[in-house]
């Protein structure tokens, strides 16, 4: 299923080998590990235990935003509304644990619940409605956020259970909890993206549709769990993300959507759709995180910071663009 | 009874009506041409037999039952297979799992049905060494693959799965002259397992040259449906054309 022409198989192109059976692009880990380097000469601050942990910890919830990205980008489609439906489903999980006090296993379930609520609708208007899956999300990018700040009247909910505390803020053997949720879901998404029909059929979609629809696969079944998929994920990350500050933050997740996807694209998966990979994607999100994280420690305003994530993502399709023309390597 | 009989059938798209009571059957072992100038409703009608259309009204019976209610995943379960001239594969992933789209083989991994690369890979080896196909790994991506390679995956992922009937759309019309001879064996081929064969072309060389029955389209109806040893190539041409 993955790049891995035979001939590489002789050991003379170690790079594909490396590369196969994930798929993602072997410059993106070069990339990640010049920016670790110059980040390490840059501030004395970087190379610390406690300091990788962080950049693991403020990566976990773009991760899993950014694996939900994958998936949909790879069916040549787009989700814009992770931010927002990440702010909304924080905000309607927290009101379920605080204001009404249900059980937090409860709280788990409504994030999770709402976020793949707000994508199951995206999923509907793109199939049924035939409405672009852009100006589908980028509607709901508006709604959900609206959504969210009406429900909670613009100010954060405070306290929540301690399990769910413990979720955002815990670290188990010196090890996030957050880190952890990503790693798993990481790593059923990887099975799932490269190893069963979903999977396949989702990257086949992005490749041609019409030969997917030919062949017998459910195309519009498939992007109704493909965006469903997407907003649940984007539930979860807003779950990890009210669990680590303690809140329910109707603004949090701002901007969210533009990191996801450019982590997603700096690690392989083509914007076009047809070829995902969730390593990949994480290598991308990893990116993003040092990025972030050594412009911190080199007292960057923020502002700056966006202009950098921004630039990131043309420079990444730009770079593809200039690969691709030179020869399709795989 | 005819393997496939279609009765009557009507489609439209909005304000157009690409096919206008279509009526004509195939026999089990026989090749039948379907030709007919551009635009004269051949696409839609084997796409509408493929279940990527359903009919406005009118039905469509194969080995007797009912079809034109399922959607193209039950069609292929019925032993009908298209090869679409525009070949219809998935250019970024490889031979094997074009020959087994939609069709993946699976094993149960903790009640996980995951793909099974290995056997497809296998498999999908076997079907091409048997047709002799120049492909020279499954692991090759398809877009890669010069256009006879890929019409060969096209041809040996119609007929892995033992169809009953198979339609080609312009299998030759890309192809170079030994490649045609290629693909017009193959019909006979097919004939002689007692499987049948929808040619759709504009060359009515090949026409003649493997079909039995000829089927002229105009306008979204039937307008010659003969013998091909009862008509001749001017026949043809003027009901292709409508001067007869």
């Amino acid at each position: 299923m993955t790049a891995a022409p035979r001939a590489a198989r002789g050991g003379a192109n170690w790079r594909v080998r490396l590369t196969s059976g994930v798929a993602f692009r072997f410059e993106s880990l070069l990339v990640l590990a010049i920016l670790v380097v110059a980040m390490a000469a840059l501030s004395p601050y970087f190379l610390s235990i406690s300091n990788f942990l962080n950049i693991l910890l403020a990566t976990a919830t773009i991760g899993v935003l950014a694996i939900g990205a994958t998936f949909v980008i790879s069916s040549a489609g787009i989700d814009l509304s992770v931010g927002s439906v990440l702010g909304f489903s924080g905000v309607v999980g927290c009101l379920m644990m605080s204001n009404l006090d249900l059980p937090w296993p409860l709280g788990v379930v409504a994030c999770i619940g709402a976020g793949a609520a707000a994508g199951l609708v995206n999923g509907f208007l793109i199939t049924r409605g035939q409405i672009p899956p852009f100006i589908v999300t980028l509607g709901m990018l508006g709604v959900a956020r609206g959504a969210g700040l009406v429900l909670t009247n613009g100010l954060p909910i405070y306290g929540l259970p301690a399990p769910i505390v413990y979720l955002g803020q815990g670290r188990p053997l010196g090890v996030p909890t957050p880190v952890i949720i990503l790693v798993l879901t990481a790593a059923i998404a990887h099975l799932v993206l490269m190893h069963t029909r979903f999977g396949l059929y989702t990257q086949v979609i992005g490749d041609s549709e019409t030969a997917a629809r030919a062949m017998g696969v459910r195309v519009e079944r498939q992007k109704v769990y493909l965006y469903t998929l997407s907003g649940a994920l984007a539930g979860l990350a807003g779950l990890l993300f009210a669990a680590r500050v303690n809140a329910g933050d109707p603004t949090a997740g701002l901007n969210y959507e533009l990191t996801a996807v450019t982590a997603a694209i700096i690690g392989g998966t083509n914007l076009f759709g047809g070829r995902g990979s969730v390593v990949g994607t994480i290598i991308g999100a990893l990116i993003m995180g040092v990025l972030q994280n050594g412009l911190n420690l080199l007292a960057v305003p923020s502002f700056y910071q966006q202009m950098a994530i921004g630039a990131v993502l043309v420079l990444a399709v730009w770079l593809d663009r200039v690969n691709r023309s030179e020869g399709r390597r795989r | 009874m005819s393997l496939l009989e279609v009765r009557d059938v009507y489609k439209s798209f909005g304000s157009i009506e690409a096919l206008r009571g279509v009526t004509f059957s195939v026999e089990a072992g026989s090749a039948t041409a379907l030709v007919g100038d551009n635009g004269a409703g051949k696409s839609t009608l084997m796409k509408t037999i493929t279940g990527v259309h359903r009919p406005d009204r009118g039905s469509i019976l194969f080995d007797g039952a009912r079809i034109d209610e399922l959607d193209p995943r039950g069609i292929r379960e019925r032993g009908i297979e298209m090869i679409y001239q525009d070949l219809a594969l998935a250019k970024m992933r490889d031979v094997a799992a074009n020959i087994f789209l939609g069709r993946e083989i699976t094993r149960n991994v903790l009640g996980l049905k995951l793909i099974d690369h290995k056997r497809m890979e296998s498999e999908a080896e076997k079907m091409i060494e048997k047709l002799g196909a120049r492909v020279k790994s499954v692991k090759q991506i398809a877009g890669q693959l010069s256009g006879g390679q890929q019409q060969s995956v096209a041809i040996a992922r119609a007929l892995t799965f033992n169809p009953k009937l198979v339609i080609m759309d312009e299998p030759t019309a890309a192809l170079a002259v030994r490649e045609i001879e290629h693909v017009l064996d193959l019909i006979r081929t097919l004939k002689s397992h007692g499987i049948a064969v929808i040619l759709i072309s504009h060359r009515l060389t090949d026409v003649f040259a493997v079909c039995d029955r000829i089927v002229v389209l105009r306008q979204g109806a039937v307008i010659a449906d003969d013998p091909t040893d009862k008509t001749s190539m001017n026949a043809v041409v003027s009901h292709i054309v409508g001067a007869a």
